[in-house]
């Protein structure tokens, strides 16, 4: 099980081929954070150096470094600056930033193949070509040094914006030599040597973010912060029932609200378009939209639950047969069948769904912060009709995206008002919007058995996962024989040895609920349904959970590491006051390796509160170990949020929560203690913005189990079972 | 109608319905887009300014109520003691992460050290569980208002 890396099955080769190529302009929407205003831009300027999409410097010796993932929260980028950086030789405080264009020719992503930030692939992707990129510019700044000096390259070193000979006499800062260095051929990015990992002087410290001064001085601009000359600002109301449509608008009472100027109605939505956002809500609430709420209007929770009760009772795609599991099932000294019950879960990002949309006879600039520039790009194209590079996506800063801006429906939406509307127009859709038509993390159901020997030794594992498949609707080319790789990862491969393990998947579409990926992916569900039953077998076996996950990794030493130090540094097995527990997971998903140990209380009442937890993860090499720290600690509570409260349910074809009230986040008051210990690796880089996500809610549950002996197997946790 | 007020020191007069909302003043009429719009419902704390140094969700606050009122919003806390060496600890422990909640954590927090110079962990919680971030930014958000502070916190665990 340990000779292919964890991830490794889910080829993400085929993820999404929407157009390659065609970029638009080079736009730059530049974050002024780093210093000096932004740029005006890029590719045309032809004073300065610019040897590859990435790095531009003109003669001030000023670096401008172009993203081509996007921010979110995530850090990517300070990581990715410095992953340049590392090789340029430049200061942190010399560069400068900017979104990139959507072009997949020069920015995709080379795990995804498609110029799209997420499924933890960032660092993965452009650890090699970013630092290549960075070093091939050194590389010809210290050559054009050299040739002035008429000195072997050699001989001269880079530091800090500045080349130095080899006595170190003479030296001249980049921004002298880009003329001479944009006049030499550019080598190919695989031919020039990379630093050795103990040379770094960037990587593996702990840098400050390079985005924090305008994100704690108003300054930061997200798509909602959008200004167009001439904007209206719309208010929306989409079919509160799933494929439901516009029965009838009173767009008079709308128009006679103060400062609304139009009310545009589609098949499915109503836009009501004002002087400001104020002004389109009154109106929107004027005009009194009915609604036929169409195939869907009966629809509850209920109805989803027993389709996914009903069609999971059926053999599914396999995703991995090893040796005979039902047979050695059968032959089990002791057996465990449970299921396991997972809801639909919205992302709630804090930013709410927006869009500024400007659309003219021939072209259509977006202002939005995207995931998916380029799939935007693409769709909206289609759309349009328009060719792709008619298409200006002005990308920002995302105020949260979780996976849901991986998606275009906001923007398709905002196109579609848009061509009704003359001049630019921001949508915004009001937090019930955004929870009640978000597209979801798919609802699951998933049955497993598994079979002890006389020993205790697991012989047998059965899992059939059960649900909606975001990558059929996604990236078709990967959804292959019924197969949804995402929705098994960290099923197909638990990080245990099993002698007889089979795994499929059935598909079950839910009638008219969008689904959609949400931080974590697969693994956020999985994870959590391998480490419950994991640690009931432990108890089965009477051991203790650690001991027994040790016993299992015989072959996967680097899970073992970090389940150890976990455990060390969680005081795993000392003594806890009365009503508290301590509960473990572990998972091998997204190229790393992560341990968490939860500390709870639980109350007579049911109440239950997390104390504490204490995260272990071998990554790889570590780019930027605060940002690990950052990603433990907020993707911890992000997936904690989720197992504690998380839920979208349904009743008549609409869903039932609106707002932060019903759909609930974990507040400072409720926040646990989260630490972070890193293993040292020299490892190539793993995936990190979903793991500690995944990892929470089993330490969680299983820590309930030992305070209470009672298994949480349906989430969000329903704390009235918990009273004792 | 048309109302005036007073945001960072400057006068503006403006034209809208007595029941606009200040959230929506702020960042539709006069373009200041620092301030947040996170639920509509003062649920999320995304909004959060000070008016007459007292901290309101400006997403509920319509703008007949504001009346004379001294607004400050994020674009000017550092024009105050609390909120210079509150941006300056978010910075120091790296707090932010998609950064869209912080404009009102920031808010939440100056009001909090105006009125408590040393808080306690009680003291944060009271004052800042209004504020959401889903990036799960609080642990460190809690540390770098004891560091502008000066204060500490307990043994949490």
């Amino acid at each position: 099980m340990s000779e292919s890396a964890p991830g490794s099955r889910f080829d993400r080769r085929e993820f999404l081929k929407v157009g390659a190529g065609v970029g638009g302009l080079m736009l730059s929407v530049a974050i002024p954070s780093l210093l000096r205003p932004a740029s005006i831009s890029t590719a045309q300027q032809t004073s300065s150096f610019a040897p590859n999409a990435f790095i531009r410097i003109d003669h001030a010796g000023a670096v401008t470094l172009v993203m081509p993932m996007v921010e979110m929260g995530q850090g990517i980028y300070t990581a990715l600056t410095m992953l340049i950086a590392e090789e340029l030789e430049v200061d942190l405080g010399q560069v400068r930033l900017e979104h990139a264009p959507p072009n997949d020719a020069l920015y995709a992503n080379a795990i995804l193949h498609v110029q799209t930030t997420g499924l933890s692939s960032s660092v993965r992707a452009f650890w090699t070509p970013l630092r290549q990129a960075g070093a091939v510019a050194r590389t010809l700044i210290v050559s054009a040094a050299a040739k002035k000096w008429g000195v072997d390259p050699g001989t001269c070193r880079a530091r800090r914006g500045v080349v130095y000979d080899g006595a170190a006499t003479r030296q001249l800062r980049y921004g002298e030599l880009v003329d001479a260095a944009a006049a030499l051929p550019i080598p190919a990015p695989d031919s020039v040597a990379l630093k050795q990992p103990k040379d770094f002087t960037l990587i593996g410290t702990p840098v400050k973010r390079l985005d924090s001064a305008d994100k704690v001085n108003g300054k930061a601009q997200f798509g909602i912060d959008a200004k167009i000359p001439g904007m209206k600002v719309a208010a929306i109301a989409i079919s509160p029932a799933f494929g439901g449509s516009v029965r009838s608008v009173n767009e008079a009472a709308a128009l006679a609200v103060s400062g609304v100027r139009q009310v545009v109605r589609i098949e499915d939505a109503v836009a009501v378009v004002a002087d400001h956002t104020w002004a389109a809500k009154k109106g929107l609430k004027a005009a009194a939209v009915e609604w036929d709420d169409g195939p869907n209007a009966a629809l509850g929770s209920a109805d989803i639950l027993r389709q996914l009760q009903e069609q999971s009772t059926r053999p599914g795609a396999v995703a991995r047969n090893q040796g005979d599991a039902q047979k050695a099932l059968a032959g089990a000294a002791q057996r465990f069948d449970a299921v396991y019950q997972l809801p639909f879960l919205a992302h709630a990002a804090m930013e709410p769904m927006n869009c500024t949309v400007h659309l003219q006879k021939d072209r259509c600039d977006l202002w939005v912060g995207t995931q998916a520039p380029t799939l935007t790009q693409a769709v909206v194209a289609e759309l349009l009709g328009l060719p792709k590079d008619a298409i200006k996506v002005h990308n920002h800063l995302l105020g949260g995206g979780f996976g849901r801006r991986l998606d275009a429906d906001g923007t398709l939406l905002a196109v579609r008002i848009a061509q009704h509307v003359s001049g630019p127009v921001k949508v915004i859709w009001s937090r019930e919007e955004d929870i009640q038509h978000d597209m979801y993390r798919p609802a699951y159901y998933d049955r497993l058995s598994a079979g002890l020997d006389a020993n205790g030794k697991p012989v047998a594992w059965i899992h059939r996962v059960a649900g909606s498949s975001v990558l059929a609707r996604y990236a078709p080319p990967l959804f292959k024989n019924g197969l949804d790789m995402d929705a098994v990862e960290a099923a197909a491969e638990p990080p245990y040895e099993f002698p007889n393990i089979h795994v499929d998947y059935v598909r079950v579409e839910p009638p008219g609920i969008p689904t959609a990926f949400w931080r974590g992916v697969g693994p956020v569900k999985n994870v959590f349904v391998v480490e419950s039953l994991i640690d009931d077998l432990a108890a089965a076996a009477k051991q203790d959970p650690v001991v027994y996950r040790r016993s299992l990794l015989s072959n996967n030493p680097r899970a073992l590491v970090v389940l150890n130090l976990a455990a060390e540094k969680a005081g795993w097995g000392q003594p806890l006051p009365p009503r508290r527990g301590r509960g473990v997971s572990l998972q091998a998903v997204f190229g790393g390796y992560m341990s968490q140990v939860a500390e709870v209380e639980v109350a007579p009442d049911g109440a239950l509160k997390v104390h504490r937890i204490v995260c272990a993860a071998d990554c790889g090499i570590v780019v930027n170990p605060n940002t690990i720290a950052a990603q433990v600690e907020g993707g911890a509570l992000f997936g904690l949020t989720a197992a504690l409260y998380g839920a979208i349910t349904l009743k008549r074809g609409r869903v039932e929560q609106s707002n932060f009230h019903d759909y609930r986040p974990m507040r400072m008051n409720e926040v646990p203690v989260v630490e972070t210990h890193i293993v040292k690796s020299a490892e190539a880089p793993g995936g990190f913005g979903e793991a500690p996500c995944s990892c929470v809610a089993p330490a969680i549950t299983n820590a309930i189990f030992a305070v209470t002996g009672k298994r949480i197997r349906t989430l969000p946790i329903n704390t009235s079972q918990l009273r004792s | 109608m048309a109302f005036n007020l007073k945001v960072n020191g400057t006068a503006h007069s403006v034209d809208v319905d007595a029941d606009t909302p200040l959230l929506w003043v702020l960042r539709d009429v006069l373009g200041m887009t620092g301030t947040k719009f996170g639920c509509g419902m003062a649920l999320c704390g995304a909004c959060t300014v000070h008016v007459d140094g007292t901290p309101l969700r400006s997403c509920i606050t319509p703008i007949k109520n504001v009346g004379n009122g001294a607004v400050t919003t994020i674009e000017a806390i550092d024009t105050t003691a609390q909120g210079r060496a509150l941006q300056q600890a978010w910075l120091d422990l790296d707090v932010v992460q998609c950064g869209y909640c912080q404009s009102g954590q920031i808010m939440s927090a100056a009001a909090l050290l105006k009125a408590t110079a040393k808080p306690s962990d009680a003291d944060i919680d009271a004052a800042m569980s209004g504020n959401v971030c889903r990036c799960g930014t609080y642990q460190r958000i809690r540390a770098a208002i004891h560091r502008a502070a000066g204060s500490s916190s307990e043994n949490r665990r």
